[in-house]
C-alpha cells in the first residue's frame, strides 16, 4: 500500500471546511488522477498526501510510516521520498536552471555537499538528462528568470523527477502549458510512474486529460471523495454532478495524434469546450 | 455609498492615522523642537561663524600624510568589526526567521523549541544593539587596554545586533515559498536557507552589510575616544585645539569614503542583479 486516509478531514482556522471524511487507500505503482471543481479541496488532499499539512481528524499513512507520529528526524526522511510538483514553480527567480533542478535531492544529500554543489554544480549531467526529457536541456545555464511560465513549470517537473520519489504528487502541473505540452507532460510523468514503479496522483483542471491518461480518477466534491472509479466507468452524469457549480466541464483539447488514447470513450462524447 | 460597499478598512485606517499624529504632537513638543529658530537673523550669524572657522581646509602634506595613515586604521577598524558582526549576526538571524521553521510544517511536533530559542536569540540581540557602542567599548577597555581590539570588539558586536535583526527580518520578508517547498521535500534547514531564500534575498543582505560598513566607518569617531587611533582620534584631536581646517579636512575625508561605499554597494547590487 503506498497510502491509506481513513477518516481524514481538515477545517480552516476561518471555518472553512476543506476536508471532510476522506476514505482513500492507493497501492504501490497506481496512478490517480484528482478531479473536481476548483475549491473542492484537491490541493488540500495532495497536501496531506505530502506530509506538509496534518489534518484534524483521521489517519494517514503514507509509504507504510504514520507522519505524525514519527520522530522529526524520520518525518524528514519521509519526505524526500514523496516529491511534488506545485501549481506555481516555487523557484527563485535568480536561480539558475541547473541549480532549481539539483534542489530535487536535498533531502538525500548532506549539507556539505548541497553546499558544495551551489559553488560547482555536483552533478550537472544528471540535471541535463532530466531536463532533455522535457526538451530543455540547453537551458542548463541559464537563469529562471529568462524562461516562460511553461518552461518554469517544466523545471520544476525536472527537480522533482531529479528527486525521483517513491510517491510522486502533483498539483496543477500543466496550468501555465499549452494543450499539446500539457499532453505531453501529463504523458511524461505517467511514463516515469510506469518505469519506476512508482505512484502517481496528479490533480487536474482538465477533465480529458484525465480520463485519456489515468487508469483511476477520483472525483473530489466539496471537500469529500464523490466517485473513485477506473477511467473507463466515469460517465458523463458523475462529470456533470462533480462539475455543477461549474456550469460546463473543463478539458484541454483533443488528443494529440501521437498519443494512444487508452481511455477515450467517456471523454469522447462529451462537447470539445476549451477552458483556460 | 451604502453601508455594505463601504471599504471596511477605511474607518480604522482612519484611526490609526489620528492615533499617529495625537501621539507624535506632544513628542515634538517635549523635545523642544522650533525649526523656526534656525532662520532667526542672530542665530544665522552664529552658524556662520561657526562654519567660517572651518575654512580653508588644511592640506598641508604633514597633515595629509596624517590623513592617510589614519583613513586606512579607520578602514582596517571598521571592515574587521563589520566581519565580526556578521559573525555575530548570520546565526542569530537565521534562527530568527520563521520560515525556516520545519515544525510549522503541518504544523508537526515541537514547536515551542524553535519559539523559546527565537525569543532568546531576540533578546540576545536586543541586548547586543541596545546598549551603545561607546559602552561595550569603555568595557573591552578594562580588558584589552587602549587600542583597536576594544573598538573592534565593540564595533562588531552592537553592528551584529543590528545586523542580526535585519538579516532575520529581510530572510522573513522574502517570499517563502521555495524555502517552505524544500522543506516539504525533506531538505534541511540551511539547504533551504541557500537554494530557497538566499537567491532571492542576497541583493538585500548585502546591502545593508554595505550600508552598515558605511555606518561603522562613522561610528570610528567614537573609537578615538578610546584611544584606538583612525580618523577618530584625529578629530578628536583637531576639535580639541580648535583647528577648524583640519577638521574640515577629515569631514571631507568621511564624505569621500561614504560615497565610495556607496559606490561599492551599488557596483554589487548591479553586479548581482
Amino acid at each position: 500500500m503506498s497510502f491509506t486516509l481513513e477518516g481524514v478531514g481538515f477545517t480552516h482556522a476561518n471555518g472553512h471546511r476543506a476536508l471532510a471524511g476522506v476514505d482513500l487507500r492507493v497501492a504501490a505503482g497506481e496512478r490517480v488522477a484528482l478531479i473536481g471543481a476548483s475549491g473542492a479541496g484537491k490541493t488540500t488532499l495532495l497536501r496531506v498526501l505530502a506530509a506538509s499539512l496534518r489534518p484534524g481528524s483521521g489517519r494517514v499513512e503514507l509509504l507504510g510510516s504514520a507522519p505524525w507520529d514519527v520522530s522529526p528526524r524520520d518525518l524528514r526522511r519521509l519526505r524526500a521520498r514523496i516529491g511534488v510538483v506545485h501549481q506555481a514553480p516555487p523557484i527563485p527567480p535568480r536561480q539558475r536552471v541547473v541549480t532549481a533542478v539539483l534542489a530535487g535531492r536535498l533531502g538525500q544529500w548532506p549539507l556539505w555537499k548541497s553546499l558544495a554543489s551551489l559553488v560547482l554544480p555536483v552533478d550537472p549531467e544528471g540535471a541535463r538528462r532530466e531536463l532533455a526529457r522535457l526538451d530543455l536541456a540547453e537551458r542548463l545555464y541559464d537563469r529562471c528568470d529568462r524562461l516562460s511560465g511553461g518552461q518554469l513549470q517544466r523545471v520544476a517537473l525536472a527537480r522533482v523527477l531529479y528527486q525521483q520519489p517513491e510517491l510522486l504528487l502533483a498539483d496543477e502541473p500543466v496550468s501555465a502549458m499549452d494543450p499539446a505540452l500539457s499532453e505531453l507532460t501529463v504523458a511524461l510523468l505517467n511514463d516515469e510512474a510506469r518505469r519506476r514503479g512508482v505512484t502517481l496522483v496528479a490533480s487536474l483542471h482538465a477533465v480529458d486529460l484525465a480520463l485519456r491518461h489515468f487508469p483511476r480518477v477520483v472525483g473530489v466534491k466539496d471537500g469529500s471523495i464523490l466517485f473513485d472509479l477506473p477511467a473507463a466507468e466515469v460517465n458523463e452524469a458523475l462529470l456533470r454532478e462533480l462539475y455543477a457549480a461549474e456550469g460546463g466541464l473543463p478539458l484541454a483539447g483533443p488528443p494529440l495524434p501521437s498519443s494512444s488514447p487508452d481511455a477515450v470513450p467517456a471523454a469522447g462524447s462529451l462537447p470539445p469546450l476549451r477552458c483556460a | 455609498m451604502s453601508a455594505a460597499h463601504r471599504d471596511p478598512a477605511a474607518l480604522p485606517r482612519l484611526g490609526w492615522t489620528l492615533t499617529a499624529l495625537v501621539l507624535l504632537w506632544p513628542l515634538l513638543q517635549l523635545a523642544d523642537f522650533r525649526p523656526a529658530a534656525l532662520f532667526e537673523p542672530g542665530n544665522l550669524a552664529a552658524m556662520g561663524n561657526f562654519l567660517a572657522g572651518f575654512l580653508p581646509l588644511e592640506t598641508s602634506p604633514d597633515f595629509l600624510a596624517l590623513l592617510g595613515r589614519a583613513t586606512v586604521d579607520t578602514l582596517a577598524m571598521a571592515t574587521a568589526g563589520i566581519a565580526v558582526a556578521v559573525l555575530l549576526a548570520v546565526p542569530l538571524g537565521i534562527v530568527l526567521t520563521r520560515s525556516l521553521s520545519v515544525a510549522a510544517i503541518g504544523p508537526g511536533r515541537a514547536g515551542w523549541v524553535g519559539q523559546l530559542l527565537r525569543a532568546a536569540s531576540r533578546g540576545l540581540l536586543a541586548v547586543l544593539r541596545g546598549v551603545p557602542e561607546l559602552v561595550w567599548a569603555l568595557l573591552f577597555v578594562r580588558v584589552f587596554g587602549l587600542g583597536p581590539a576594544a573598538g573592534v570588539l565593540a564595533l562588531g558586536i552592537t553592528y551584529g545586533g543590528m545586523l542580526g535583526k535585519v538579516y532575520g527580518e529581510i530572510l522573513e520578508s522574502t517570499d517563502a515559498r521555495p524555502a517552505r517547498s524544500l522543506l516539504e521535500a525533506g531538505s534541511g534547514r540551511l539547504a533551504a536557507l541557500a537554494y530557497g531564500l538566499v537567491p532571492n534575498a542576497a541583493r538585500e543582505l548585502l546591502s545593508y552589510t554595505v550600508y552598515r560598513w558605511e555606518c561603522a566607518v562613522r561610528a570610528s569617531v567614537v573609537m578615538g575616544f578610546v584611544g584606538a587611533g583612525g580618523l577618530g582620534q584625529l578629530m578628536d584631536q583637531s576639535m580639541k585645539m580648535l583647528n577648524g581646517g583640519e577638521a574640515a579636512t577629515i569631514l571631507a575625508t568621511f564624505l569621500v569614503l561614504v560615497l565610495a561605499a556607496d559606490g561599492v554597494s551599488e557596483t554589487l547590487r548591479r553586479r548581482m542583479a
